[in-house]
């Protein structure tokens, strides 16, 4: 029985899933970049105030791994989700600095069957993540697998 | 100097490994990602993947940290040699990124970097974009994850 997850064919083409919003702390801005990303701009004020980004700013891999949380938080864990096999393209188009919130949303651009596993359907999202400013800071395109319902209808 | 002189296209160095427990890949998860496959040892059997491993985003973290760590030591080889290290700026992104296979609880993952291209940005004068093919691969030699990143580097004097 299918149960009441969003499967493929409840990604039509244009449909539209909220992203956020997450407001951004300085603490999780320092911690991430200790780990993942130690340098200047990523661990003090003072550091990303002298560079060009303009103050203390999120590593790009740690915005896009905020990004994943808020497509998880929005429609994936809530879907038949069969991973995604990568990203398209991935741009950091602005700096995200210390108690920036942002806000954003995922668009269905394509979705088409996949002709090697029926069950399941590739489905193309065009994401895009704005400041309280409403200036894009993150677009991103990419390819997520779910399972079909007219597939296990048929089971 | 310059990346492209330090590093001419086609270059590939290794940036270093990196060890994924099943308590980082569990941390990490429960903040960025957290579905059941890098969540939860137990729940990751009945799921494709047949085990519990890291986040996709994990994976490229760890390539950034071993980037990092690597060009650290690079900048202080070409001082000690009194060479003008290149000096990066930050990266507008990245393209055609792919996660191969599972990094599983376990696995090291070995990171590379392989020149492609490099050129001056007409619209940000002082500005040199590099294109790099960033690579890892397991402890069985099996691609793990490959994508192209992009680096901006600042034009500076030839001379110290």
């Amino acid at each position: 029985m299918p149960s009441s997850k969003l499967y493929f064919e409840d990604f039509h083409i244009g449909r539209i899933f909220t992203l956020g919003p997450k407001t951004v702390s300085a603490d999780e801005i320092v911690e991430f970049a200790t780990e993942f990303d130690p340098q200047p701009m990523h661990l003090s004020e003072a550091a990303g105030k002298a560079g060009i980004l303009g103050g203390l700013s999120a590593s790009g891999w740690h915005t896009s791994s905020m990004f994943m949380r808020m497509m998880i938080d929005s429609y994936l864990l809530a879907s038949v989700s069969e991973g995604a096999p990568g990203i398209d393209v991935m741009e950091w188009r602005k700096p995200v600095l210390a108690g920036d919130t942002l806000k954003g949303r995922s668009t269905v651009e394509a979705a088409r069957a996949m002709r090697s596993r029926p069950h399941i359907g590739i489905v193309t999202l065009n994401h895009e993540l704005e400041n309280q400013r409403g200036e894009i800071v993150l677009r991103s395109r990419n390819s997520i697998m779910f399972r079909r319902r007219d597939a296990e209808d048929a089971a | 100097m310059r990346m492209i002189e330090l590093y001419p296209a086609g270059h590939k160095v290794e940036t270093g490994s990196r060890l994924f427990t099943a308590e980082d890949i569990i941390r990490f998860a429960e903040k960025f990602d957290p579905q059941p496959f890098h969540t939860d040892a137990d729940a990751a059997k009945s799921y494709v993947f047949g085990g519990l491993c890291a986040s996709g985003w994990h994976t490229c973290a760890g390539w950034m940290r071993c980037f990092i760590d690597f060009w650290g030591a690079e900048v202080e080889r070409l001082k000690a040699e009194g060479l003008v290290p290149p000096r990066l700026g930050p990266s507008p992104g990245f393209e055609e990124l792919q996660w191969l296979k599972p990094v599983f609880a376990g696995d090291t993952i070995t990171y590379s970097l392989t020149s492609l291209e490099n050129r001056h940005l007409a619209s940000r004068p002082g500005l040199i974009l590099n294109v790099g093919l960033g690579e890892g691969i397991n402890q069985k030699g099996e691609p793990v994850l490959r994508f192209k990143t992009k680096i901006l580097e600042f034009v500076t004097e030839k001379t110290p």
